[in-house]
């Protein structure tokens, strides 16, 4: 590669390095941004890092009146919506990545169901809210009504069914990626043998896309649990430990969302090491996700070579 | 006896096929029914009026969200300048170094800047911009949704890169033209159209963005061009009307919306189309 090491300093050089500098020093940026954003989440929360410790996620109690802080709740919130909302998704974001991976690879169906799982991950987050508040919860509270339990409507169940339909396009893009990834000469050796459809899906293609589809979940689970607007407008804003999927709650998202702009002292900082702790759980989650998926390519292009 | 093995093996089959595609299409009904209730709610809410007219307090007949649309329009445009150059540098870099330790703890920082949550990118933004200048301010929304476009852009730009074929490269350096130029004049035309899909793209993930506004733009019911006073988005005025307690503005969060979810769907569609048109061939 053209270095300008060996002709003597020119107007071109000069600019060459200024180029040069100018590349690098955005790209250093990037890093320089993600350390200033850890750097700053860190040092604000101190204070409320100090004063609670690793106690703060065994608190049930968050009382800005006392200033005690515990995010228990939260934390449950944010687990059990997350979870809750992965497990109705699963069976949905798998049948599309088979759908559109195995069965219909190309044509119009293909397209047509792929361009609406692309319209389905381009609506606004706040968008799938207002559809929820009109649409879900009083679906979900006519179920409550039915099941005799106290008719919120917003809680738990109604985030969940929220969040699972926003995650699923993550999943199934993720799936039907590592779908294709298969290689061809497994399957037609598993046909050749007389296999059907279902059994090379269930024993080939299933068992060896296993890890992405995991990444692809994984993925979208750290969507789940950053996922702030639609959340906030449904899961019924109560700071008390949830006793059952239809009470309402507050995700760690939706605390923030919620109490931030009017915090001060104590409280701002309690705010802030919850978004710390998002942050942190989030990074991991999305570093795990994308190694595999970076894996799981880089062998495939392996194997074609 | 043998038959009726394969016959249920076919049956299996032929079952799961059906399971399959029956998940796969249940799973576009949620996004029907949004968009059957933003247009069966939204459009007749839409005229003139509430194009380019303020909002008017409850109680008051009419109003618009005209300085909505313009709060977004100025987001929009904000955030590209902030993000737009740093971004297309940064992805260059990296398509051309493609090792490196600095590339790859670039590479990372822009997968855990893509899946920082948005609000905990709201706070950020506070603490840097509004904390220190004491206002929410429509500079603060636009500097944390530029965060936001950053890993797109950088991500886009350093796939198409990487996709034009080196040759392009050593025809230009063998012809005498400087490395720098090279870049400027050869390789970025000829990616042009894939980087621009990219900043599109990024265009329209932040247009719907409305956590990270929360504590920056925060919202405005006048309008406003200052960049160092809040700024009204249309994200942000739907989630206002939302949870207001008022038929009135509901149906008015609605018609947001179907201005919202029209301009999304129209950047991802010139986005694709870019793509499309002016594909990379060589």
């Amino acid at each position: 590669m053209y270095t300008g090491k060996q002709r003597a300093p020119s107007g071109t050089d000069r600019s060459e390095k200024r180029f040069n500098t100018i590349l690098a020093g955005s790209g250093l940026l990037i890093v320089l941004l993600l350390l200033a954003i850890f750097a700053t989440l860190l040092l604000t929360a101190l204070p409320a890092v100090k004063e609670f410790g690793v106690f703060f996620f065994t608190g049930r109690e968050w009382d800005a009146t006392t200033e005690t802080f515990g995010a228990l709740p939260f934390l449950a919130g944010t687990l059990l919506t997350s979870f809750l909302a992965l497990v109705i998704s699963i069976p949905f974001s798998i049948a599309i990545s088979i759908f559109l991976g195995e069965y219909f690879k190309a044509g119009a169906v293909s397209t047509f169901l792929r361009s609406a799982v692309e319209v389905l991950a381009g609506i606004p987050s706040v968008i799938y809210g207002l559809w929820g508040l009109f649409f879900l919860m009083p679906a979900v509270r006519f179920l409550e009504v039915k099941l005799g339990v106290a008719p919120h409507g917003v809680g738990i169940l109604t985030s969940s069914l929220i969040l699972a339909i926003m995650i699923i396009p993550f999943s199934a893009s993720i799936g039907r990626e590592v779908i294709t990834l298969v290689p061809g000469d497994l399957k037609e050796a598993a046909y050749s043998l007389g296999a059907t459809r279902f059994e090379v899906i269930g024993n080939i293609v299933i068992p060896y896309a296993r890890s992405g589809i995991i990444a692809g979940i994984l993925l979208a689970l750290g969507r789940a649990i950053g996922e702030t607007m639609a959340v906030t407008m449904l899961i019924g804003n109560s700071n008390f430990l949830p006793t059952s999927i239809f009470s309402p709650a507050n995700t760690m998202a939706s605390i923030i969302a919620n109490e931030f702009a009017e915090a001060t002292g104590v409280t701002a900082a309690s705010l802030i090491y919850v978004a710390l702790v998002l942050f942190l759980v989030t990074m991991v989650v999305n570093i795990i996700g994308t190694y595999v998926i970076q894996k799981i390519s880089v062998e495939a292009s392996r194997e074609v070579s | 006896m043998t038959g009726g093995h394969v016959g249920r093996r076919l049956a299996k089959d032929a079952i799961f096929k059906g399971v399959v595609c029956l998940f796969a299409f249940l799973s576009l009904l949620p996004l029907f029914l949004i968009l059957y209730y933003i247009t069966m709610k939204g459009i007749s809410v839409i005229n003139w009026d509430f194009l380019f007219s303020l909002p008017r307090p409850i109680g008051e007949a009419g109003g618009g969200v005209v300085n909505a649309i313009v709060g977004t329009l100025m987001l929009i445009v904000l955030s590209s300048v902030i993000s737009v150059p740093c971004g297309i540098a940064a992805g260059i870099y990296l398509s051309e170094n493609k090792a490196g330790k600095l590339s790859n703890t670039i590479r990372l920082s822009v997968i855990v800047l893509q899946g920082t949550p948005s609000i905990v990118i709201g706070i950020i933004a506070y603490l840097w911009i509004v904390a220190p200048l004491r206002t929410f301010s429509a500079l603060s929304g636009g500097v944390a949704l530029s965060i936001m476009m950053l890993p797109v852009i950088i991500k886009t730009t350093e796939e198409t890169l990487k996709l034009i074929p080196y040759h392009l490269k050593e025809a230009s350096l063998a012809l005498g033209v400087p490395y720098y130029r090279t870049i400027l004049k050869v390789i970025l035309p000829s990616g042009i159209s894939g980087i621009l899909t990219g900043i599109l793209l990024s265009v329209a993930r932040i247009t719907g963005e409305t956590a990270p506004l929360l504590f920056t733009a925060f919202g405005n019911q006048f309008m406003n061009v200052n960049i160092f006073k809040p700024i009204d988005s249309l994200p942000y005025r739907i989630f206002y009307y939302a949870m207001s307690p008022y038929p009135e503005w509901h149906s008015f969060a609605w018609g947001a919306s179907f201005i919202l979810v029209v301009l999304t769907l129209a950047l991802n569609l010139i986005a694709r189309g870019i793509s499309v048109k002016w594909k990379i061939q060589f």
